[in-house]
């Protein structure tokens, strides 16, 4: 599999480690434990796209947000975690 | 030396000029270059070549290539043995000498050919109903003969010499497939610009076309290729897998046709490619057709027959019954009878000949018997004739040989690693690959082009009717998957082991599920295909390792110290990728006394010790301290400059991550430690929440792992011994109180010195840039340091109580440790808000206490289970584990760290420390984790 880094270009992912879903927001100190519970241990499996993030452990150590599609594996975004913009 | 009687001709592929010795089974036979075992052993008269694997039938070659389920042989070298290998595979060369497989005492006369006659009472599914029954008793006894009655070859024991390697290489094209559709794709992209690599499996590029009677054709092509620069061609080269982004994977044996290895070549590469595009021409594969007794050697396929004789002019048979569905075969019967051979009928199961068959059976002057089928081979102690049926009328047809078609099916393998079902095409009788991912193209036979049309008469062929030659699975055992309800093909696969060979079912897949689809009264579309996983061939592991073996499987990561460590009686113990001297041994000392001898050193005195393992990570940037303060459930805001403190670390699940020191050199500006072991997953954790639980920070982190060498100086001495090095002055206890972190010139270096101690002493931590460390440790040593090893490391924390990575297990909070205090600021950071949840507040979870044996003496084992009971069959619950044990010199006793049940409410208890694998119980009294110096005194000595 390629994934495409926002700063390194296209790289094998035996260059990443899998850091899990994109879209996690941790909760406020304060929010319900419902929602600390969802955020520590409850993740989404969908047969479809699904953002998720690769953290470029042996390149630039950042993580990036990559939708992946998790039938076929197809890469169909990517860009840097903690920023909005697509950038590739 | 025996004659080569059935070589009949001049096959385009040898040499008749250069003959070459081989032997079978210890027995000498000469062939040609240019040969397989399998054609020299043809071309000898060698039709045994194998035992099946369960009824131990006699077995010989059915294929020519990659296909062969049947011919597996075990081919011996010097320092190793290769067993498996497909005889149609494997090159000829000088002095190769092949063994047969799964035969006692030898191929001809096999015990295990019992089996054969109790085949009735040993149907799929047998030693599993019969052995398997409640208890697995039945099955634990005799597991181990049934599998060594039934099985292929049998893999080497010793240590495998070869060298092998790994490529990556990428290209505008990969062409996989060296037939006549892959040379034109691969020309077609050279003449457009491309770069393009082509793979085949053969010793040369022309695939199918190199066993016609007629090559020039196929030669050409190759010659246009070669003419390109831009063209790799790599042959001897499986194509065994299609992975995403457009990658194959390729096993390229560079050795294995040679009669010796040379040292500078690795035997095989494995080869990873990856194309902007990939061109599928993997051809087509024959496949048999059923008939009782079809496994007896002398049925072959009609392909490989007609490939035996053209590439290598070998016959298969003096006398040929051809039985087909298709027209392909009748070509066989014009090379046979062109070379002289005789063709017995051509026994076609189509009612009506197409024009094609009926014009080549009049050139061959062959009778043909249509709408008729071979019910049975005749065989007794060699293949004697076929018997057939037409219009209900029986005949026997004496024959030598027997070349079957039943059709030829795209080797569609590959198309389906990345997933996607096989197309069925009803008129041809074939699957096909499914829809090609972007970027993928299928040609020739792939794309099915150039295929004979396969009549598949929904007919039951009888019981003993072989499916999969390999697997040893018959039609009956495929009716009684279909009895018993394992009707879908996958459960058809695992019941009967359909297809579950090192052939992958290439001669059997079709025919399992087209006899199922005509049980189930499905078509064969709607009954399906098994999925297709790499490795299309078997690919050996030494292959897929490479270079990563033995010494290079990881690598060794050294401290500046490493060498002194080696020369002076360091006892090294592996630690991670790390290796770290457990103790440094003298004269008259084991590991176990050196380590008592340096940790009453420490205690008594002053000694070092290399922690340059630890991980260090720099924290810089305006928002750092807020940012750590997040991170460590130790506070960090009110850490002033200068200052460092015990840093303790907690996953989001409330879960202790690590622990180490935290230290602040100035306002925006930390220096961290980490453990060994969690150095990178500590680095990551920090960088993830940077990044993306708190992107808006403005901090900035930086491992100086590699940069730094650390050695710990501790002892009541300490400070006189590093004052003497570096002056008075900068040690004086005022100005550089514990918990503290000073830049102090060590001779010229600047040392980040923390005083930090991990083992009750007055203790340094001396971290210098790594260029300097040695020198430093050179010269605390001089000044009378005593150097300690990990083990005396151990041995001064656990008397002191202090956690380390046998605790932080991953699965215990900072209460369970007894570090409830560290991880109760009113601030947020990772991990505290479910620090809270009910299961890891509940009052029996297991803590941390000492122990100590109750009669003073017994050594406690880490790893041992605690209990309430002392009888070790019947022990009670668990109530929790030893984590951390040794023989304590301050104490002068063994001592033991433990995560107990209710913790140190149980102060004073007796309880029994269990230790199954080697038969003890030792009572044990428990006790507070702080064995030594409870009130800390020594830290300021």
């Amino acid at each position: 599999m390629l994934i495409h880094c926002p700063f390194c270009g296209a790289r094998d992912h035996a260059e990443f480690s899998y850091a899990g879903d994109a879209r996690l927001k941790r909760p406020a100190p304060d929010a319900p434990e419902a929602e600390w519970l969802d955020y520590a241990y409850q993740r989404d499996n969908p047969s479809g796209p699904h953002e998720e993030l690769w953290h470029h452990v042996y390149g630039c150590r950042r993580h990036v947000a990559v939708t992946r599609h998790m039938s076929t594996h197809e890469i169909l975004a990517a860009r840097f975690a903690g920023t909005s913009g697509v950038e590739s | 030396m025996n004659k080569q009687g059935w070589r009949v001709g001049a096959g385009h592929a040898v040499d008749e000029a250069r003959p070459v010795r081989f032997t079978f089974d210890g027995v000498a036979y000469s062939g040609l270059a240019g040969d397989t075992l399998a054609s020299a052993l043809m071309a000898n008269g060698v039709r045994l070549m194998g035992r099946s694997f369960k009824y131990h039938r006699p077995r010989g070659l059915v294929g020519i290539g990659a296909e062969e389920p049947n011919a597996l042989v075990a081919v011996r070298r010097p320092g190793f043995c290769e067993p498996n290998t497909r005889a149609t595979m494997a090159e000829l060369y000088d002095d190769l000498d092949a063994i047969s497989q799964n035969r006692w005492p030898s191929l001809r006369f096999d015990m295990g050919a019992v089996n054969d006659a109790l085949a009735p009472f040993i149907p799929a599914g047998f030693y599993y109903k019969t052995f398997m029954g409640p208890t697995r008793k039945a099955w634990m006894a005799y597991e181990w003969m049934i599998r060594r009655a039934a099985g292929l070859g049998a893999a080497s024991r010793e240590p495998d010499p070869s060298r092998y390697e790994k490529m990556h290489a990428h290209a505008d094209c990969v062409v996989v497939g060296g037939g006549e559709a892959g040379l034109s794709a691969a020309i077609e992209a050279a003449t457009a610009g491309e770069r393009v690599i082509i793979i085949d499996e053969a010793p040369a590029l022309g695939g199918w076309r190199l066993r016609e009677r007629e090559v020039n054709g196929a030669q050409a092509l190759v010659a246009t290729l070669r003419g390109f620069d831009s063209v790799t061609v790599l042959t001897r080269t499986t194509a065994f897998g299609l992975y995403d982004g457009l990658q194959i994977a390729a096993v390229e044996r560079a050795q294995d046709h040679l009669p010796a290895f040379d040292a500078h070549t690795p035997r095989q590469r494995l080869w990873l490619i990856r194309g902007k595009r990939i061109v599928l021409a993997c051809g087509a594969q024959e496949q048999p057709t059923q008939f009782k007794d079809n496994d007896r050697p002398g049925v072959m396929l009609a392909g490989a027959v007609r490939g035996y004789l053209n590439q290598y002019g070998v016959a298969a048979g003096r006398r040929a019954v051809i039985v087909t569905n298709n027209d392909s075969a009748y070509q066989t019967a014009l090379d046979l009878r062109a070379a002289g051979l005789d063709v017995a009928a051509v026994v076609d199961a189509r009612e009506t000949l197409s024009e094609g068959a009926a014009k080549m059976a009049r050139d061959a002057d062959v009778e043909v018997f249509a709408g008729a089928h071979v019910t049975r081979a005749i065989y007794k102690g060699g293949l004697r004739a076929a018997e057939i049926e037409q219009a209900g009328r029986i005949r026997s047809l004496p024959c030598d040989l027997i070349a079957m078609s039943g059709g030829w099916t795209p080797a569609i393998h590959l198309s389906t690693h990345l997933g996607g079902k096989p197309v069925y095409d009803e008129a041809g009788g074939f699957f096909l690959p499914p829809k090609p991912r972007p970027g993928i193209e299928y040609r020739g036979a792939m794309a099915g082009e150039g295929l004979d049309r396969a009549e598949r008469p929904l007919r039951l062929a009888h019981d003993r009717a072989f499916v999969d030659f390999q697997g040893d699975v018959t039609v009956k055992d495929v009716k009684l998957a279909h009895r018993e309800g394992y009707r879908s093909v996958e459960h058809l696969k695992r019941y009967t082991t359909l297809g579950m060979g090192t052939d992958q079912g290439k001669t059997s897949n079709l025919a399992g599920l087209t006899i199922m689809a005509g049980l189930t009264g499905k078509s064969v579309a709607e009954t399906g295909v098994t999925t297709f996983r790499a490795p299309y061939t078997p690919v050996s592991i030494g292959a897929l390792g490479g270079m990563d073996a033995g010494e290079r499987l990881r690598p060794v990561r050294r401290t500046p110290m490493q060498d002194w460590h080696e020369m002076n009686g360091g006892a090294m113990g592996e630690s991670g990728l790390w290796r770290r001297p457990k103790a440094y041994v003298r004269d008259g000392e084991t590991v176990l006394s050196a380590q008592i001898r340096e940790a009453r050193a420490v205690r008594g005195g002053v000694g070092c010790v290399d922690v340059s393992t630890l991980g260090k990570i720099e924290a810089q940037g305006p928002d750092a301290a807020e940012f750590l303060d997040r991170i460590y459930a130790s506070p960090v805001k009110t850490l002033k400059v200068g200052r460092a403190r015990y840093g303790l670390m907690l996953r989001e699940d409330g879960v202790v991550l690590d622990d180490g020191t935290l230290a602040r050199l100035g306002p925006n500006h930390y220096y961290l430690t980490t453990t060994t072991a969690q150095a990178a997953n500590v680095l990551a954790h920090m960088e993830y929440h940077a990044q993306v639980t708190w992107p808006e920070m403005r901090v900035s982190l930086v491992s100086v792992s590699d940069q730094y060498g650390a050695i710990a100086v501790a002892g009541p001495q300490s400070k006189a011994l590093l004052s003497r090095l570096a002056g008075e002055e900068a040690f004086d206890d005022a100005a550089f109180p514990y918990a503290s972190i000073k830049i102090i010139p060590f001779g010229g270096v600047s040392v980040r010195v923390l005083r930090m101690s991990y083992s009750g002493e007055r203790a340094y931590e001396l971290h210098v840039p790594a260029d300097a460390a040695l020198s430093l440790w050179e010269a605390l040593i001089d000044a009378g340091a005593t150097p300690y090893g990990t083990e005396a490391m151990a041995i001064l924390r656990i008397e002191k109580g202090h956690v380390a990575g046998a605790e932080l297990d991953g699965r215990t909070t900072a209460a369970d440790l007894g570090l409830a205090k560290l991880a109760s600021k009113p601030t947020d950071f990772i991990g505290k808000r479910m620090q809270a949840r009910p299961g890891l507040v509940d009052a029996a979870r297991p803590s941390l206490v000492g122990l100590m044996p109750a009669d003073g003496a017994s050594r406690i084992r880490s790893g041992a289970q605690i209990t309430a009971g002392q009888d070790a069959r019947n022990p009670g619950p668990m109530l929790g584990h030893v984590t951390s044990a040794c023989f304590s010199p301050a104490m002068e006793r063994p001592i033991a760290l433990a995560l107990l049940s209710g913790g140190l409410q149980r102060q004073g208890e007796m309880l029994f420390a269990h230790y199954p694998l080697r038969d003890e119980t030792v009572a044990v009294t428990v006790v507070s984790p702080v064995f030594y110096d409870a009130e800390g005194a020594r830290l300021h000595a």
